[in-house]
Order: structure tokens, then C-alpha cells, then sequence
């Protein structure tokens, strides 16, 4: 009768489960073997870069690490707040046209950061 | 050659591998962690090894600790380690040791009263590649950890077979181990002491929780089995025979790494009980 209880009870927390899950996250850890500080300098240079296009929440950047086969992945959720009109690149074009062209463009970009829906 | 005389029982000129010229495999046995059964491994898939008819020599690499000589039964008949082969001090037929149970099973027995930093790595990898060219198999049961011993154990390997067992710890060691290894072992995994009862309850991680965070090829899956204790008490591997599933789990190793296509490897897990039959029959 105790032995029938007991296996009521222990069934609640398996064993293996617990072991399974810090063999997990151990796992990780090890095949990351990178400091925090590491991965705070890429969070920023990864902004830095994806600044470039498009506007970033700063303040709601999630960068994790996930388990895929033998390898790790970096996942990063960067929220965007909005979409930065890339800046022409100023090919040489006939010069006639191209300065009146420029202007209007320019005119364009501010007013789609006030108002985006405008601009498509 | 040396003229020193031979052990006991290798009364004939000890190995020479027939007419065919093809180099023979070396796999190490390997783990991270101690204790989890890789001179056990080791003496049982030599012996499944032999018994198929192979000629098979296993180096005891873990140098100050000798072990494998005792599960086979040989500690009485080892004259010369692999130290005084790499010293020049013995040939390599003067310290093989012909096992008493299985023809064409040698062994080359660690040096018991020196250290292992001792062994010089270029000399164990051609001490390995010269058993290769008499051998089939050459298996290297290497020291536990990851420094010089393993390096050297290591050294002169193609293959290797990591021998995990169902815990945090053990998996952790494997999951390093095979990261310094890299893809040039093809590392083969052997799962050691299931017990299918724990797994069962839920107080032992399964063969498929193992496999799933280590991801190697399945060689193996051995129980936990009490005969284990009585055949290294005998110094006679249980590999010897072929009755039970721990024996047969042994031979099944063997055929595998021969290349046979063998069923994937389990262990029988516990029939469900009474209540269990009552209770659960319906969720089976």
C-alpha cells in the first residue's frame, strides 16, 4: 500500500524531466560559450546595422539563443517602429534633370515620417 | 626484434594478419566522464569482436590506472605495457598479450606505475598505426577527461565510439567530447546502465532523451545489468556467451560496427503490471 502511494506521488515530478530540462539549458550554455557582455556588444551592432534601414524599437530588443541540431542560432526580435526611406545612392545621371528630381524626393522623405501612409 | 621471451601464452610468433595487406580500423572508446563503462565497453566489444572471427588488439591507453588487463582475466599474464613498447624496452610481441578466452584477441596493457603525461603522442599514433597493419580492429580505451590521455588515447584513431550513460552529467561529458572530436571520428554512440525499471518511472532519462540532445548515431544500448558485476569480478566478459540481452546487445555492437545490418538497437523495457494493465491499458 505505501509503494502504490508513493508512486502516486512521485509521479507528479518525474525525475527525468528535471533532468532533462537542465541537460538542456546546460547544453546550451556550453555551446554558446559566450559572455554577457558579448552578446550586449552584438545586440548593439546588430541595431547599428539594422538602424540603417528601418527605425528599431531600442527598448524592446529580445536576443536569445535556440538549440538546432548540433548547432546553436542566435534569434533576435527587433521590433520595427518604421520603415526608413533608403537614401538614393546619387548615380551620375544627366545633370539637366537629376537637381529638380533630387529636391521633390527629399521633400517626399520628410513628409513620409510624419505621415507613412503617404508616402505609398 | 627482441630477443626477450614471450608471455606465457603467445607461444606462437604473436600476430600477423594473413596475406591481406588492408590496414586494420583503430577506434577509440571514449566518454568525458569516468565510470561510465568504457573499459567495460571495451572488453566485451573485443570479445564480440574475436568471437566473430576478427583478430582484434585492445591498447589500454589509460596509462596509471590499468583495468582493462582485470576484465579480461589477464593481470597474472602481463609481462611488458605499451610504455616499454614506446621506450624500445619490449617489442610489440613481447607485451601482447594473448587473451585466454578468444582466439585472436590481444591485449597491450596500460603502464600501471607511470603517468600519463609521459606518453609521447606521435610515437602512440604510430604504435597504433603499426597494430593496424596486424590487426582488424585496434581498440583504444582511453582515460577518462580531456587532456593528455585522452589526446594520446585518441592519437592514432579513426573512429570513435563515446559511451554515455542516462545522466546530466554523463551526456554533458559526451556532448563535449564529441565537440573536440569534430566530424573526423564519426563518432558512434553506445548508451550504458539503462535501466528500463527508472526509465519507466519516469527517474531515468530514456534512451530517447539521450539520443535526441547528443544526436549520434545509435551504436548500442546496454542495460544495467547485475551479471556485469559478476563477469568483471570473474575477470570473464559477459560478451563470452551469448545468452541474455546485455550479451546479445554486446554482439549486436560488434556485428554493427562489421558492417552488418543489424535491427536498431533497445532494451526490453519492463511488461506492464497488474494495475498498470488495469489503469493505463486504455492510453497504451
Amino acid at each position: 500500500m505505501i509503494e502504490f502511494l508513493r508512486r502516486f506521488l512521485s509521479a507528479a515530478s518525474p525525475s527525468a524531466s528535471t533532468a532533462k530540462e537542465r541537460l538542456r539549458l546546460v547544453l546550451m550554455t556550453d555551446h554558446l560559450a559566450l559572455g554577457p557582455e558579448i552578446v550586449d556588444a552584438m545586440k548593439r551592432d546588430l541595431v547599428d546595422v539594422i538602424s540603417r534601414h528601418v527605425e528599431v524599437d531600442r527598448e524592446k530588443i529580445e536576443v536569445t539563443f535556440e538549440r538546432q541540431d548540433r548547432a546553436i542560432a542566435l534569434l533576435a526580435n527587433i521590433p520595427i517602429l518604421s520603415v526608413r526611406r533608403p537614401e538614393p545612392p546619387a548615380p551620375p545621371a544627366p545633370p539637366a534633370v537629376r537637381p529638380r528630381r533630387k529636391r521633390s524626393r527629399r521633400r517626399r522623405t520628410t513628409a513620409s515620417a510624419a505621415e507613412p501612409a503617404a508616402a505609398t | 626484434m627482441h630477443a626477450l621471451t614471450h608471455t606465457a601464452t603467445a607461444t606462437e610468433p604473436a600476430v600477423t594478419r594473413g596475406e591481406t595487406t588492408k590496414l586494420g580500423r583503430a577506434i577509440v572508446v571514449t566518454s568525458g566522464k569516468g565510470g561510465v563503462g568504457k573499459t567495460t565497453t571495451t572488453a566485451n566489444l573485443g570479445t564480440a569482436l574475436a568471437q566473430r572471427g576478427a583478430r582484434v588488439a585492445l591498447v589500454d591507453a589509460d596509462i596509471g590506472l590499468r583495468n582493462l588487463d582485470i576484465l579480461l582475466g589477464l593481470e597474472n599474464r602481463v609481462q611488458y605495457h605499451v610504455l616499454d613498447v614506446l621506450d624500445e624496452n619490449a617489442s610489440l610481441d613481447d607485451a601482447l598479450v594473448a587473451d585466454k578466452h578468444s582466439d585472436g584477441l590481444y591485449l597491450l596493457a596500460a603502464a600501471q606505475s607511470r603517468e600519463k603525461e609521459e606518453v609521447d603522442t606521435e610515437k602512440m599514433r604510430a604504435l597504433v598505426a603499426s597494430l593496424r597493419e596486424r590487426f582488424d580492429y585496434v581498440i583504444i580505451d582511453s582515460p577518462a577527461g580531456i587532456e593528455k590521455g585522452f589526446k594520446n588515447a585518441v592519437a592514432g584513431a579513426q573512429e570513435a565510439i563515446v559511451v554515455c550513460t542516462p545522466e546530466v552529467s554523463a551526456v554533458r561529458d559526451v556532448d563535449r567530447v564529441v565537440g573536440l572530436l569534430g566530424n573526423r571520428f564519426r563518432p558512434q554512440l553506445v548508451i550504458n546502465r539503462v535501466r528500463p525499471q527508472l526509465v519507466k518511472k519516469g527517474t531515468m532519462l530514456s534512451v530517447e532523451d539521450v539520443d535526441a540532445f547528443l544526436r549520434l548515431p545509435l551504436l548500442g544500448v546496454i542495460a544495467d545489468e547485475p551479471q556485469i558485476i559478476v563477469t568483471t569480478n570473474r575477470g570473464e566478459p559477459l560478451a563470452l556467451s551469448r545468452d541474455g540481452q546485455t550479451a546479445n546487445a554486446y554482439h549486436a555492437i560488434a556485428a554493427r560496427i562489421a558492417g552488418e545490418d543489424v535491427p536498431a538497437p533497445r532494451v526490453e523495457m519492463p511488461k506492464p503490471t497488474l494495475f498498470e494493465r488495469l489503469f493505463r491499458g486504455g492510453r497504451a
